[in-house]
């Protein structure tokens, strides 16, 4: 964790993580709220992601409502786009736009569609949802900061079922090729995509050494912890020459007891009836 | 006669001196598109994305949020087709700042045959939208039309070429976005044509008027989208016959714009000069030409034919 004093460490670490558990809390509550409005959406990859969102937006990035075009701003990219419920809620809690659009989400004349658009949601930086695509415009990014001599970074969000796609894999080559050390990758890596586990779709593993061996600087960690999350970001802005990739272990559907571990729950679609019921009720609404 | 991709390469050296607003990504093509020019004189404006066109795309949407115009440069199949959809998604839809030039295009690439003769490419970015269309005719216009692209803002797609091309034009051409321009005035019928076809359909008007005494008005259309509806209108009113030609399928590009355009305003008879829904072979751009039915001999008798069915003839 960042900025704490030794002595201090105990209770004030404490305190951040009570205090970021209050924001992820909230931001399962928005998921499941604006998923059930639409009737449609992707809970489970949402839901896998929701700590390392709450830690970027709460404790990482400088990026806010009030800066969101500042050339210096940091970047954040969902490049796993059909999880945009969980950016559209955190965007909400960080001010962007009100709570009172997420009955919105996914219907006609919306600033809230089905997958990502910079041109519509403020705090929307990529029209992602086409997979790998947001992986390169990171990329793009992180270059395009270092020959402007600006000292932002860059945050990309992947899925696992994502690393599929051929286009990610060009771009680990131009990542590592440009040294774009100012740009950390993070993998959901729930397990699970649309339509399986990942590896019964194909084999991604073994992924460490996959990104090791395209020249990236690797991370493994539990990706619902505060504390390793932090940790991770920290190293990766000490590392030089490099782009930095976290491979964070996570579970698909985390915190709706029918959601998790279940790729029926990867989407598109919203609990009804008495699952509707018991998923309101487990997060607390 | 100086060949396109070396106006191309040449054009964006000129421009670098005077502006530091661009750079140009390479996909390891660079001594096909004539981007090699610019390699030497600008090494550090140039960027090296090695042969995997679909991140050097969305890489490019990325470039352009921080202040830079890429301009995007690769084979035409690939920059159409290979990585078609990061065009689309990345930078159409979010509607970014990023030119992308392309080279070989249609018979003209000759030898390497038809993986490469891209014939599609004006069809395929017709139909996507936010993105315009430029494709110039010959050395002096590509140079102008080159800082006019890097000012439009959007999305741009610039025909540029290979071989060499016979000069239309000389230092004066001007280039405007989205104005067709008459380059031979007549009242029999209109030839509008883009690319290497331009000085065929000029020749073909030249041997028409000399053999034949047909009096053709010429179009260069230079810019496919937006397409100069008034023009096409215009042309179609006042001579009542249109011929289209391009080295590009006459499905969906230069000839589809004009059929729709014509069909919305003024309907008169259309003859389509271009690659028949084929893949055409290997051989020299000019050989080609003439068996598939691109020289100025295919436009004369496109003419020809549109006049029998022209009204009152």
């Amino acid at each position: 964790m960042p900025h704490l004093m030794k002595g201090q460490f105990m209770t004030d670490e404490k305190r951040l993580i009570q205090e970021l558990e209050g924001k992820a809390a909230e931001l399962r509550k928005h998921i499941v709220t604006m998923n059930c409005h639409a009737g449609s959406g992707h809970p489970g990859g949402s839901l896998s992601c929701v700590e390392m969102i709450t830690y970027l937006f709460h404790r990482e990035i400088n990026f806010f409502a009030e800066n969101f075009q500042d050339p210096d701003r940091d970047r954040f990219i969902l490049s796993k786009g059909h999880s945009c419920l969980v950016l559209y809620a955190v965007l909400a809690q960080k001010g962007f736009f009100s709570t009172e659009e997420f009955k919105n989400f996914r219907h006609i004349d919306s600033r809230l569609q089905g997958h990502p658009d910079r041109l519509k949601t403020p705090g929307v930086e990529f029209n992602s949802g086409s997979l790998g695509q947001g992986f390169s415009f990171a990329l793009g990014c992180a270059l395009g900061g270092k020959r402007s001599h600006r000292s932002f970074r860059v945050y990309v969000l992947l899925g696992d079922g994502e690393l599929d796609e051929g286009q990610v894999w060009e771009g680990m080559m131009f990542g590592a090729h440009h040294r774009l050390d100012n740009l950390a990758a993070l993998v959901d890596y729930n397990k699970y995509q649309s339509d399986d586990l990942c590896s019964r779709v194909t084999a991604l593993e073994p992924l460490v050494e996959k990104f090791k061996a395209f020249g990236w600087y690797v991370m493994e960690i539990d990706g619902h912890s505060f504390q390793e999350i932090g940790h991770a970001f920290d190293r990766a802005k000490k590392i030089k020459g490099q782009p930095s990739i976290i491979l964070a272990h996570t579970i698909k559907g985390k915190g709706i007891s029918f959601m998790e571990n279940n790729p029926r729950w990867h989407g598109s679609l919203a609990p009804v009836g008495e699952d509707r019921i018991r998923a309101l009720r487990e997060c607390g609404l | 006669m100086k060949t396109m991709r070396e106006t191309f390469g040449q054009a964006l050296v000129d421009l670098a001196r005077v502006r530091n607003d661009f750079v140009v990504l390479d996909a390891d093509v660079a001594g096909g598109t004539g981007t090699h020019i610019f390699r030497e004189a600008f090494p550090d404006r140039f960027i090296q994305c090695a042969i995997a066109e679909q991140n050097m795309m969305s890489v490019a949407a990325g470039l352009s949020t921080t202040g830079i115009i890429p301009v995007v440069t690769c084979y035409a199949v690939f920059a159409s087709m290979r990585a078609l959809e990061q065009a689309r998604n990345s930078i159409a839809y979010p509607n970014f700042h990023v030119k992308i030039a392309a080279s070989h295009l249609g018979l003209d690439v000759g030898p390497d045959g038809p993986t490469h003769q891209a014939i599609e490419d004006m069809a395929i970015y017709r139909s996507i939208p936010n993105f315009r269309i430029v494709a110039p005719a010959d050395p002096f216009e590509l140079k102008k039309a080159l800082p006019v692209v890097l000012d439009t803002a959007g999305p741009v797609y610039l025909r540029t070429g290979r071989s060499p091309i016979p000069d239309i034009f000389d230092e004066q051409v001007d280039f405007e976005l989205g104005r067709g321009k008459i380059l031979r005035e007549g009242r029999d019928a209109t030839i509008i044509a883009v690319g290497v076809m331009v000085h065929r359909a000029l020749d073909a008007a030249d041997t028409l008027k000399a053999k034949e005494g047909l009096l053709c008005r010429v179009i260069n259309m230079s810019t496919i989208k937006p397409i100069d509806r008034e023009l096409i209108a215009d042309s179609a009113l006042k001579t009542g016959a249109v011929v289209t030609a391009e080295d590009h399928t006459i499905i969906g590009g230069l000839g589809g714009a004009v059929a729709e355009t014509i069909a919305d305003t003024i309907p008169v008879p259309l003859e389509r000069v271009g690659i028949r829904d084929l893949f055409a072979e290997s051989g020299d751009p000019a050989d080609l030409a003439i068996k598939y039915g691109l020289d100025s001999e295919a436009v004369q008798k496109a003419v020809r034919k549109v006049l029998k069915r022209k009204k009152g003839a």
